[in-house]
């Protein structure tokens, strides 16, 4: 393999790479407010990029992202709000089983709106075949994109969990749900809130990466099970870790290409989930005394 | 007198299988019976999944993938020639057993096939092999661990017959012969040998039954409701949990595997469909909606829904209308169907709260 083939492979998992990453913050933000993993995570890029594609008849494409978010926003406020919101001390399996059944609904319903045809943004700047050159190969405007812009939304979150009020209470709540009520935080709010913020940087990504990857109805749960590879290899409800699993997983992804058929680019990461389940359950960046006291 | 009261149902229910049958042939509606010999096909991999997931307490997303395997090496083995291979030191013991058979194809080609039921043995034992191998390490998850664990295994199984030339990538399999089960008894998807067929679909579902039954009410059972009461509780009174939630994964596997075995036999072919996360899923919804710990809300549940879909009666809703069955139960009656307090929401509505 020469160089600039080596970068091109390198660059596409960095491209997915980053995009599980997006996906398994969004699963370690409801499980750090909630404990709960949420099955629908993918569904809300697939809503993501399609909402924005049809938006775009209407409005000039920025626009139609942000608006795409919002609406993806509020989906995940209502889902929380029908579905999680009032049960009270739901055990795992149950839990488990309410938000595979949302899956289902979100995707059969987008099946209905947008049928079963495979959609896709317009590349943001040029076309299919602008290229910029680095370092001698050949890289899409586009794919710059989806890195910077995923960039910028886990620069963004790092930030906002750290030194604004509303993150500061989020992150009590995943510390001491109890204390952090006593403390007068409206904790069931908070979840409403993490389902909305997971959902606006899902929606967020799968808009961003809709040109490449396309969008279809079915597109959710296969993210979903990368991204969540990436939550546990990263250690659950670490996001940090999370950033540097997805890469790893992304560049494995994109390098197993090379040497496999492109049918079992599946199987590879599944097989890496199993793995790492089977042999390092706590992620590789994560302690094996704290996962002991976390509910599964 | 206890195990009277374990066969009575059981016996009422080949009553009712025999009044069903007669019952089609007086009204004309023979019809119905393909569907209800593919349901409870069906049902039997949903009883013994029941068994892993309600008295084990073992969540299961990956059981399409064992029901794949079971029909896709059945298919495979009948359909695949392997004249190609037959001088091949395998094929020659297989040959000298009388593994093996000759047959036309519809365009008057010659096969060399494997005979159906050494193929069945053949799928059912991968089957359980393969359980064995995964549960070992799988078993020991929990939780959200487990549930993707098990459904990323369902998803290397789909991808794997999708992908693989043997499997027939995304057309399937068709062309399977009738699976000889004794002489001028098959099971095949024939018009003229409907009833036999439904009947032999039904002789298997309460045989599994009874075979389920008698395990949830032996020692193994009073294991596994320990295990699913408190596994830390269960440990400490020496019961094996590992070994006993193995043991209930690779039975309700080889249910699973039989179950594809028989039904592809039956339909002629199998298609990756079969394999797909939405069969997985939807064989935990109805458990889920049968009550999870109760073998018969499971098998009825199994039937009627399994008819129901079967007879398209969802339309295009399909898929959607088991998303809103899981949701549904899990919110409202987590404890099954038959455990909903119907006099208790009337007198609830009756005093207007």
């Amino acid at each position: 393999m020469d160089f600039p083939l080596f970068l091109q492979y390198l660059f596409a998992g960095i491209t997915y790479g980053i995009i599980y990453a997006i996906v398994a913050i969004g699963f370690n933000i409801i499980y750090n407010t909630t404990g709960i993993i949420n099955f629908a995570q993918g569904e809300f890029l697939m809503l993501g990029g399609m909402i924005s594609i049809s938006l775009l008849h209407f409005m000039p494409l920025p626009l139609a992202i942000a608006a795409a978010v919002i609406i993806t926003m509020l989906v995940g406020a209502l889902i929380e709000i029908l579905f999680i919101r009032w049960i009270d001390n739901p055990s795992v399996l149950r839990m488990i089983i309410i938000t595979i059944g949302i899956s289902i609904l979100v995707r059969e319903a987008a099946l209905h709106i947008w049928g079963e045809s495979v959609r896709a943004l317009p590349y943001f700047i040029g076309s299919a075949v602008t290229s910029v050159s680095i370092l001698g190969t050949k890289i899409s405007p586009q794919v710059l994109i989806v890195i910077g812009v995923c960039s910028i939304v886990v620069v963004f979150l790092s930030f906002f969990f750290k030194f604004t009020s509303i993150g500061r209470e989020m992150r009590a709540c995943a510390a001491n749900r109890k204390a952090a009520t006593l403390c007068g935080i409206n904790v069931k709010n908070m979840v409403t809130f993490s389902f909305m913020l997971s959902a606006g940087i899902g929606a967020l990504a799968g808009a961003v990466m809709s040109p490449i990857t396309y969008t279809q109805y079915d597109n959710g749960t296969g993210l979903a099970i990368k991204g969540f590879t990436v939550a546990i290899l990263g250690g659950l409800g670490n996001s940090p870790g999370a950033v540097a699993a997805g890469l790893i997983l992304g560049i494995i992804e994109a390098f197993s290409i090379s040497f496999l058929p492109l049918a079992f680019k599946d199987a590879v990461a599944i097989a890496i989930l199993l793995i790492i389940l089977f042999i390092r359950p706590h992620g590789l960046f994560g302690s094996r005394e704290a996962a002991s006291l976390k509910e599964f | 007198m206890e195990s009277l009261k374990r066969y009575l149902p059981v016996a009422g229910l080949l009553v009712i299988v025999i009044c069903v049958q007669q019952l089609t042939s007086a009204t004309d509606t023979a019809y119905y019976l393909t569907q209800l010999t593919m349901a409870s096909y069906y049902s039997l991999l949903i009883i013994g999944l029941c068994v892993l997931m309600g008295y084990a307490g073992q969540i299961s997303l990956g059981h399409a993938g064992f029901f794949a395997i079971g029909g896709y090496l059945s298919a495979a083995l009948t359909s695949n020639d392997f004249s190609a291979y037959q001088e091949t030191a395998v094929m020659q013991v297989m040959d000298k057993a009388g593994l093996l058979m000759q047959r036309q194809s519809l365009y008057g080609e010659s096969l060399l096939n494997v005979q159906p039921w050494a193929a069945c043995i053949i799928a059912v034992a991968v089957a359980v092999i393969i359980a064995f191998v995964l549960g070992i390490p799988v078993l020991k998850l929990k939780g959200h661990y487990l549930a993707m664990a098990t459904l990323g295994f369902g998803i290397i199984i789909f991808r794997i017959v999708l992908a693989a030339e043997f499997f027939g990538e995304a057309d399937g399999i068709s062309e399977v012969p009738p699976f000889q089960l004794f002489p001028g008894i098959a099971v095949n998807g024939d018009f003229a040998d409907r009833v036999q067929n439904y009947y032999i679909a039904w002789g298997l579902l309460l045989f599994g039954l009874v075979l389920l039954l008698n395990l949830i009410h032996s020692r193994v059972g009073r294991a596994l409701r320990s295990i699913h009461g408190s596994e830390e509780a269960a440990e400490a009174i020496g019961v094996n949990t590992a070994r006993y939630k193995l043991y209930t994964f690779v039975i309700s596997a080889a249910f699973a595997a039989v179950a594809g075995s028989f039904l592809t036999h039956y339909n002629g072919g199998i298609g990756p469909s079969e394999a797909s996360v939405m069969k997985s899923v939807r064989y935990v919804a109805i458990v889920a909606v049968g009550g999870m710990a109760n073998l018969w809300g499971a098998l009825i549940m199994g039937i009627l829904l399994n008819f129901m879909s079967l007879r398209g009666m969802f339309g295009t809703y399909d898929d959607a209308v088991f998303g809103v069955i899981l949701i549904l139960f899990m919110l409202f009656a987590p404890q099954g169907i038959l455990s909903m307090n119907i006099k208790g929401i009337i007198a609830r509505l009756r005093s207007g709260k």
